[in-house]
């Protein structure tokens, strides 16, 4: 399985989470629960528009150029 | 002694314990205030930014309420309100999500490592246990090491089991090795609050007390993330996720093809309510029987004996645009009840979750214009009041956004007084003509905001935004907002509305008036083929823009001058209060380039307008 980036994901997959970009960004992200080597389902992926990604019960919208930044791996399911 | 002490700004008595409500967005924090502090709520506004923060007695304490946030810290206003009233906070009582307890407890975690003493209201236990959610209470009781309580705020339970527990209310439990790091910081700063965000890196705290702020941001959060993770892991068991109406619901929210349908509809019913009940039948009584029927005709004949029919002070004050006739029925007769329909319906969209979802929806349009999805909420509320609005662009990422959302606030975003009269007036037109203004509207707005985010260099930040669960807006909630944020409008436009009105009075009695409208025919006339009294509310909208629509209001215009004027008064400059914020947040230079430019804009397009439509 190679690395992507978000914006790639596949609708329902659970992928786990390789970088993403430090400063402000990453501190909001924590809060959220989502950080290196955390896992996160990718849900709806809005066209040309943001991804909602699931994290324990929360949905999080990513807009598009930002989850160009955010490296993701496919789990094995 | 803490220098951002409240108690200097907030009518706090000195010996009164400060009890704090802190929570994440949308977690029931305010049900358990109101029910708390019950009546009498002081509202104040915290220093240096649109925030309120609402406080109430409590025995012979004092509860504040403080802005929903993620965690404590400088990301923007609502944190650092947050962070300021906690670390001056007795006791916390910290509100969360039981369903959401991955989330909340970060912040759980946070204030505790601050050391002040925390009692847990687990709130909305029963949506738990309705989604198969099972906490193990006593046990995240003992991982906090502070006191839990499962409540129901919407429906009061728990809330006198929490009352008792306040007073167990202890610091909880904070991870070994940052407990010793705060030990060696805290002979500086004075106490573990203060320590504790100057290592994670705050520069505001850090200042204060004037050492350099430390680098550990990454690190706290990570293992304070981690921790959080691990409880959940031990209280949380589930019992099988079904997904629900509102869930279902939600996701149809912010994908296009059933999203879009959803914001019309939405829009719809806004218009329905406003556009045709409120400024046709309601307005229909409240201005024309009322005020116009009753009160005006009793006040001239209270008043015309005394000061008789043509003397300048009964002009002034009862005659066209008379301080106790005209004044008197925009603001009571046509305004109040239009804006109170506006307020009513931005509140029960902001209660509902609505609008992160139409933050997400809305963010590849707003890309194109350099925004993210997130500046729909300033828009939004700008239809409530710009100025407001213009204050709240704070929450945008870059100095870029700002100005991009505040130029475009500033041209074509009609505040709620503004859209009340532009309604009532376009609302008797037709459906063909109110989207003529829509669209002629919506295409500058699409149009300036395009070249702006060509010209503007650098770059804009990205969209991150949590989607809380859907609510059904509580009507208690809505009309406290309602309420509050009506009444400020009246606070505030009254005094402008009369010193306009007395302005346009004097100029009528001196006949300047008439002067200023022969000399301005070219461009009123003669441009945009509008009456020459149309003058006057152009001069009427300098002071305010929805005073300029005012003005328009009781010109005798055909269908399509009506949309061209109020095209043109849409796009006018900012009121004074709007430019005087935009004033105060970017500077002289900026703020004489947005009003003059905005000014030439109109005219512009309004003369553009009209020579191809009329």
């Amino acid at each position: 399985m190679g690395i992507l980036t978000l914006d790639q994901a596949r609708k329902g997959l659970t992928y786990v989470v390789k970088s993403i970009p430090r400063g402000t960004v990453q501190a909001q992200a924590i809060r959220f629960g989502v950080y290196e080597g955390e896992k996160i389902t990718v849900g709806e992926i809005i066209p040309f528009g943001p991804i909602v990604i699931y994290k324990n019960r929360q949905e999080i919208a990513i807009g598009r150029s930002l989850a160009r930044k955010i490296d993701i791996e496919q789990v094995e399911v | 002694m803490h220098c951002h002490d409240l108690s200097y700004h907030l009518n706090i008595p000195k010996d009164a314990k400060k009890i704090v409500l802190a929570g994440n967005p949308n977690v029931g924090k305010s049900v358990v205030f109101n029910a708390l502090t019950g009546m009498y709520v002081d509202v104040s506004n915290f220093p240096g930014t649109t925030l309120e923060i609402a406080y109430g007695r409590y025995g012979k304490d004092v509860i504040l309420d403080t802005p929903g946030v993620y965690g404590i810290s400088s990301f923007n206003d609502e944190e650092k309100v947050a962070r300021d009233v906690i670390l001056g906070a007795d006791v916390v009582i910290n509100v969360v999500d039981a369903v959401h307890l991955e989330r909340d407890l970060f912040l759980t975690q946070q204030i505790i490592d601050t050391g002040i003493p925390v009692v847990v209201a687990l709130n909305m236990v029963d949506e738990a246990e309705s989604q198969g959610i099972r906490i193990d209470v006593d046990l995240l009781s003992d991982l906090l090491g502070v006191p839990v309580i499962p409540t129901v705020a919407t429906r009061k339970e728990g809330l006198e089991e929490l009352q008792k527990a306040l007073k167990h209310a202890r610091p909880g439990l904070v991870d070994h090795e940052l407990k010793n790091k705060l030990k060696k910081l805290l002979d500086r700063v004075g106490s573990q609050g203060d320590a504790l965000l100057v290592l994670e890196g705050d520069e505001h705290v850090a200042t204060r007390h004037g050492i350099e702020p430390g680098n550990m941001r990454e690190e706290i959060y990570l293992r304070r993330r981690q921790r959080v993770n691990d409880i959940v892991d031990h209280v949380v068991s589930e019992t099988g996720d079904k997904l629900s109406f509102k869930a279902r619901l939600g996701r149809w929210m912010i994908y296009p093809w059933t999203g879009i349908p959803i914001l019309v509809l939405i829009l719809w019913v806004m218009y329905e309510v406003i556009g045709v009940f409120i400024a046709q039948t309601v307005v229909g009584i409240t201005e024309e029987t009322v005020m116009q029927g009753m009160y005006e005709p009793f006040i001239r004949d209270l008043l015309v004996p005394v000061l008789g029919q043509d003397s300048v002070i009964s002009q002034l004050l009862i005659g066209e645009f008379g301080l106790l006739t005209m004044t008197v029925t925009y603001i009571l007769g046509l305004l109040l009840p239009l804006v109170v329909g506006f307020y009513f319906a931005l509140s029960a969209m902001e209660d509902s979750g609505y609008l992160p979802r139409l933050a997400a929806l809305v963010d590849r349009v707003l890309t194109s214009i350099g925004l993210n999805g997130r500046a729909v909420i300033p828009m939004i509320l700008g239809f409530g009041c710009v100025t407001m609005a213009t204050i709240t662009t704070r929450l945008l990422g870059t100095d870029r956004e700002r100005r991009i959302a505040i130029f475009l606030l500033a041209l074509a975003i009609p505040c709620s007084a503004q859209l009340a009269v532009i309604v009532s007036m376009l609302s008797g037109l037709g459906a063909g003509y109110v989207a003529l203004y829509v669209a002629v509207i919506f295409t500058i707005l699409v149009i300036v905001g395009t070249i702006l985010n060509k010209v503007l260099p650098g770059q804009s930040s990205e969209l991150m935004i949590d989607l809380p669960p859907l609510r059904f807006p509580r009507l208690e909630n809505v009309i406290k907002k309602t309420v509050t944020k009506s009444t400020m409008f009246l606070k505030e436009a009254t005094p402008l509305f009369a010193l306009g009105a007395l302005v346009i009075g004097v100029l009528q009695v001196t006949g300047l008036l008439e002067l200023i409208q022969e000399f301005f025919a070219p461009i009123t006339v003669g441009w945009l083929q509008l009456p020459k009294e149309a003058a006057t509310a152009f001069i009427m909208g300098f002071v305010r823009r929805d005073f300029g629509a005012a003005g328009l209001y009781s010109l005798d215009l055909s269908p399509l001058q009506t949309v061209v004027a109020l095209v043109t008064i849409t796009l006018f400059v900012p009121c004074i209060a709007s430019a005087m914020v935009i004033f105060k947040e970017r500077g002289k230079t900026e703020t004489i380039a947005i009003w003059t430019s905005i000014l030439v804009m109109a005219f512009l397009i309004g003369g553009i307008m009209s020579q191809v439509v009329i």
